[in-house]
């Protein structure tokens, strides 16, 4: 009780309280831009949080992302461009609906749906993060091996229609996380000779090289795609909630528990959540054949699952120290630089701060509802935001927010390596989301595996022992042999 | 640009070999039969398998090398993505001798004209906008960016 008292202290402070209120306008800002993503919301935030207590560190990464993946629904349903990847599941059911004048219930299911999301799944984070931490004290390297591997094995996986470019991501991010002094022999690798390189590559730079760089380097190519402007005015947005939530609180739960549960996955994100539960309300509607001719069902399902995935995201990387999603891989980099280093243990040892973060989220969510309101109605001036000046800006932010981390211009070189790297991975169709999980989860792969080795001295039978590294190993091994019996079931059935 | 499965397949092969040749001299782990040279070999194997299986794909899907799309549709769009590098390696080669204020203006003034700003706006918006930067980062965070040839001016 003291803990919970002692947040409600951290956050509720003049000054956090301010951080929270400006993050959030830079995230419904961020959001409504189409080409400006959440995950790049946060990578330029974490210059700025870089010289803030932890609390509103955490407290405004957390507030900008709520904010963003709401806000990215605006421009979805004015002029059929989404906001962030995570609206696009529902952009041409959202702007269907607002060429039939129904604009205002459009917007009014994505803010109000994607609030309840955002709380469900907080609520679940709040609950569930506690009680599997109170397991995974137990854990010891042969577990934490299986769960990390398990965790790359999602990414493959479940991110992409196409396993074998996912695999190169991953190693590659892999290989790239082998470079530097930090390996279990203290020997350095791959850094020809370069100073710089024995500290490795430097997370925070590669994630704005990845996530905002490649965006405007996407942006450069695709032209001038103003897009069309947005002129009628807009109403009551509110009106109506009440009577949908009420005739579809089934598909709010369904939404809300899928997007949370996608979240917590290791590799799959908000826009992966949108685009299953979208599938799913679809597939569990009683009337299926209206989806796509602009019909509210699948936007408030899926609109409640983003937000949902956002706060399931944290669950794995708090617990574990593994992303759900590509905001929490650059949280974990935060994380670790403020002293609160992600694991089981960090229940015990900084208890205050981690219910201060679970406060926050609840208070994002709820602030949302004014904010984004607001928000909705400016949506005519944001949208006039011309991008040939904002995208140079937002270059300057990178340069100077990818400096400040270490102050060498060597970071300056990573954002720009990186960021060519990704628009060509995206350009032929690498994911991106396995590499940036191999990079980050590449020195704990390791050191688990080799503290392993060394435990069990060398027997490889060792890692499945214990009955949770076995049932973690067994699964680990199915996930990867499902695709070959997929296969090989085809096989059969073509030859039959 | 779009590159063939087989070209990446073959250029993930040569990577896999550098690494192997450049992990030979890597030490064990004293007393262990392992040592920082398993896992970048391990992440070679990888490649040459994943490798192998892309030239396979893009030898039997019979595309061609490469095939331009995105950034060479056009001459105009390909000179957009070139101007963002050039303004990054310029910023990385001029950052210390002109200093940030100098430096981030002209970027931006340059990248501006390229994508269309009108001149007196593009360079009035250039300057506020590092000027903005500057304050941010410089006085509030206290990064200490450099201030080249307008040392002397320092405030």
């Amino acid at each position: 009780m003291t803990e919970a008292l002692a947040a409600v202290a951290l956050v509720f402070e003049p000054y956090v309280i301010a951080v929270i209120l400006a993050a959030a306008v830079f995230g419904l800002f961020v959001g409504a831009i189409p080409g400006l993503t959440a995950t790049m919301a946060t990578a330029l935030l974490v210059p700025v949080t870089f010289f803030m207590p932890p609390v509103p560190a955490i407290a405004c990464i957390v507030t900008a992302t709520a904010m963003a993946i709401f806000s990215g629904d605006i421009p979805g349903c004015l002029v059929r461009i989404p906001g962030t990847p995570a609206s696009a599941a529902y952009v041409d059911e959202a702007y269907a609906m607002t060429k039939q004048g129904h604009a205002e219930t459009a917007l009014g299911a994505g803010l109000v749906f994607s609030v309840i999301g955002g709380i469900i799944g907080t609520a679940v984070l709040a609950t569930s993060a506690p009680a599997l931490a109170e397991v995974a004290v137990r854990f010891s390297s042969f577990e934490y091996f299986w769960l990390v591997l398990l965790g790359l094995t999602c990414a493959v996986f479940i991110s992409v229609g196409d396993p074998l470019k996912g695999i190169v991501s991953l190693l590659a991010g892999l290989l790239i996380s082998s470079i530097g002094l930090d390996n279990p022999a203290g020997h350095p690798r791959f850094t020809f000779g370069s100073i710089e390189l024995l500290g490795s590559v430097g997370l925070i730079p590669m994630m704005i090289g990845m996530f905002a760089v490649s965006e405007i380097l996407r942006y450069a190519v695709q032209g001038s795609g103003e897009g069309e402007h947005f002129t009628r005015q807009i109403g009551n947005v509110f009106r109506g909630m009440w009577g949908l939530t009420r005739r579809y609180w089934a598909s709010i739960a369904r939404g809300s528990a899928l997007g949370t549960a996608v979240g917590a996955l290791p590799g799959a994100g908000a826009d992966i959540a949108a685009w299953m539960s979208y599938a799913m309300s679809k597939k569990f509607s009683k009337e299926p054949q209206k989806f796509g001719t602009g019909h509210v069902e699948g936007l408030i399902e899926s609109g409640a699952a983003n937000n949902g995935a956002l706060a399931g995201a944290w669950i794995p990387a708090l617990v574990f120290g593994i992303p759900g999603d590509s905001i929490t891989a650059i949280v974990i980099g935060v994380l670790y630089i403020k002293g609160m280093n992600p694991g089981p243990t960090i229940f015990m040892t900084n208890p205050a701060q981690i219910y201060a973060v679970f406060l926050v989220f609840f208070l994002a969510n709820l602030l949302m509802i004014p904010l984004g309101w607001a928000c909705i109605k400016a949506a005519k001036r944001i949208l006039e935001v011309p991008r040939n000046v904002l995208m140079p800006i937002i270059l300057l932010f990178c340069v100077v927010g990818a400096f400040a981390i270490n102050n060498t211009v060597f970071a300056v070189g990573v954002i720009l390596v990186f960021g060519v790297a990704a628009y060509l991975m995206e350009e032929n169709g690498y994911p991106v989301a396995p590499a940036i999980l191999g990079m980050i989860l590449g020195t704990m792969l390791e050191e688990h595996f080799i503290t392993s080795m060394i435990k069990s001295e060398g027997r490889f039978l060792g890692f499945f022992e214990r009955p949770i590294a076995a049932t973690l190993g067994i699964l680990t091994i199915l996930v990867w042999l499902w695709p070959l019996a997929k296969w090989l079931l085809a096989r059969r059935r073509a030859a039959a | 640009m779009k590159v063939n499965d087989a070209v990446v397949g073959a250029a993930l092969i040569v990577l896999a070999a550098a690494i192997l040749v450049h992990i030979q001299p890597y030490p064990l782990i004293p007393g262990q039969q392992y040592g920082p040279a398993l896992f970048p070999g391990l992440i070679a194997v990888g490649f040459i398998a994943t490798g192998a299986l892309l030239v396979l794909r893009g030898v039997r899907r019979g595309r061609p090398l490469f095939e331009p799309g995105g950034a060479l549709r056009s001459a105009r769009l390909a000179t957009n993505f070139v101007a963002i590098c050039a303004a990054l390696v310029f910023y990385i080669v001029a950052a210390e001798p002109l200093g940030f204020l100098v430096t981030g203006a002209l970027c931006l003034a340059a990248l501006f004209l390229k994508f269309g700003v009108r001149p007196p706006a593009a360079i009035a918006i250039a300057v506020i906008a590092t000027l903005v930067i500057h304050t941010l980062f410089y006085k509030l965070l206290r990064v200490p960016l450099p201030w080249g040839v307008l040392e002397r001016f320092a405030w």
